[in-house]
């Protein structure tokens, strides 16, 4: 099955140079052209966006707004232990993306979380002083490696992506994630697959608690929901790759240069 | 020859005068933007009554015909001058229905300036915070100014938290293009559909 899945990963990779390299529409050194991710497959992934949001109406939405309704101090503990967790991600890819100094704040902010913060319920690194937390991932690595996105896909249940991202979420099942690795294929007696699973909905829940009124707005007024929703999609993966935060976002707005041609005075 | 001179000072110094009196910094122009949908926000009157008041506000001081040519993409350049008319018109009826609709969802929302970024000439990025409540975190917002005309400063973009409504606005419309072999007519129908509703 690992070796299925290595191969997979390794097409998949080769897939996405390949397409990056030959549309260039999304290659960032290219700050002039147009920067829209290719929709190659849009009529599945139009139907696997219906279906999605057939599902979210019946099931995830509702359940989200169960979690709303949960005491704050309960979602704020929650919050914390699920953004512990996402450090064991984090950390490997601050290494691989040759940020020791933000690896070595990580793995303290880790160990100071699960220990004093009694296994991440809590943030007393925060109270501490450290810098503010910022999750990676195996695609934004890939992206930061000059990986194009390739394609972008909506995939049933798991919600928008592009086939460089697929690949990271492949790379934490086969090795990526420690946290997969001691609970899925770990022999213990304390974590297993299916608590494994039920942190990876927990965290879908929480996600989508805490935009249901932006995912409302947004719905409410496009034209084109299915575009809008890859739009901010393809955006926030943008900003996470370039690691575009606040006083940083300059980069952006010089790099679009059609506003430059618009001239109403 | 006096005469003359008098009236070129005269003319030099109020001009001078004039461009004091109402050229106005990027910031101040978003901070006061904000402060009158602010106070409409938080006016005890219906949401169909806030929003044409925030219509009348958007219209002094957001570029609605510039951001309806960036949305259009490469496309703006091979309409004819009967078919800019009508997409102006379809896009503003659009734009204001969308732009106070968001907002109105808000109640008495509290943004802060926080700096400025002089990009060109023309474009300045003021940076602003929606302070958080107990029901949602700090939002960072910015807001692309264009300043060609220095004594009326318009709003052509907001990227909130990294993501550009303008920039997510003409993907939308692209995205409508392409699926009707860039007919033109099909997002014309699909603007006037959504002003109806």
């Amino acid at each position: 099955m690992i070796k299925i899945l290595k191969i997979y990963l390794i097409a998949l990779l080769f897939a996405t140079n390949a397409i990056a390299g030959s549309d260039g529409e999304i290659e960032f050194s290219k700050s002039k052209e147009d920067k829209t991710t290719k929709d190659c497959f849009e009529p599945i992934n139009r139907a696997s966006f219906a279906l999605n949001q057939g599902l979210d109406k019946v099931i995830f939405k509702p359940v989200a707004k169960g979690y709303r309704a949960l005491p704050g101090p309960i979602k704020k503990g929650t919050g914390n232990a699920l953004n512990n967790l996402s450090n064991l991600i984090t950390i490997p890819n601050n290494v691989l993306q040759g940020d020791l100094k933000l690896a070595a704040i990580n793995t303290g902010r880790l160990v100071v979380n699960t220990t004093l913060g009694i296994l991440g319920i809590f943030d007393p690194a925060s109270e501490m002083g450290f810098p503010g937390y910022v999750k990676e991932d195996y695609g934004q690595t890939l992206g930061t490696w000059g990986v194009g996105p390739g394609c972008y896909l909506v995939l049933p249940v798991l919600g928008p992506t592009t086939i460089r991202d697929t690949a990271g979420m492949f790379v934490n099942v086969m090795g990526g994630d420690p946290y997969y690795n001691v609970s899925v294929n770990g022999n213990n007696e304390y974590l297993d697959g299916k608590l494994f699973a039920a942190t990876k909905m927990l965290s879908a829940v929480e996600f989508r608690a805490s935009n249901i009124e932006s995912f409302d707005n947004l719905e409410k007024n496009s034209v084109d929901f299915y575009a809008s929703v890859r739009s901010v999609y393809t955006q926030d993966r943008e900003n996470k790759i370039k690691n575009i935060q606040r006083g940083n976002l300059e980069v952006i707005y010089k790099e679009d240069q059609d506003w430059e041609e618009i001239d109403t005075k | 020859m006096k005469k003359i001179f008098v009236l070129i000072l005269f003319l030099t110094i109020s001009l001078i005068n004039f461009n004091f009196a109402y050229s106005i910094s990027p910031d101040i122009f978003v901070q006061s933007t904000v402060n009158r949908a602010s106070q409409i926000l938080s006016e005890n009157i219906s949401k169909e009554e806030k929003m044409n008041k925030l219509k009348i506000i958007a219209k002094e001081t957001v570029d609605i015909k510039g951001i309806g040519f960036y949305s259009l993409g490469s496309k703006r350049k091979s309409l004819n001058e009967k078919q800019k008319k009508n997409y102006s018109n379809l896009f503003e009826k659009y734009f204001l229905k969308s732009f106070s609709s968001r907002l109105a969802e808000y109640t008495n929302p509290q943004i802060e300036v926080k700096n400025k970024d002089v990009l060109n000439e023309n474009y300045t990025i003021v940076k602003s915070v929606l302070i958080s409540t107990s029901e949602r975190p700090e939002v960072s917002i910015d807001w692309r100014v264009y300043t060609k005309d220095l004594n009326n400063p318009l709003i052509r973009d907001l990227i909130i938290e990294g993501l550009s409504l303008a920039r997510t606005q003409k993907e939308e419309f692209a995205s409508i293009l392409n699926s009707n072999n860039g007919d033109i007519n099909t997002l014309f129908k699909a603007l006037e559909e959504f002003s109806k509703n």
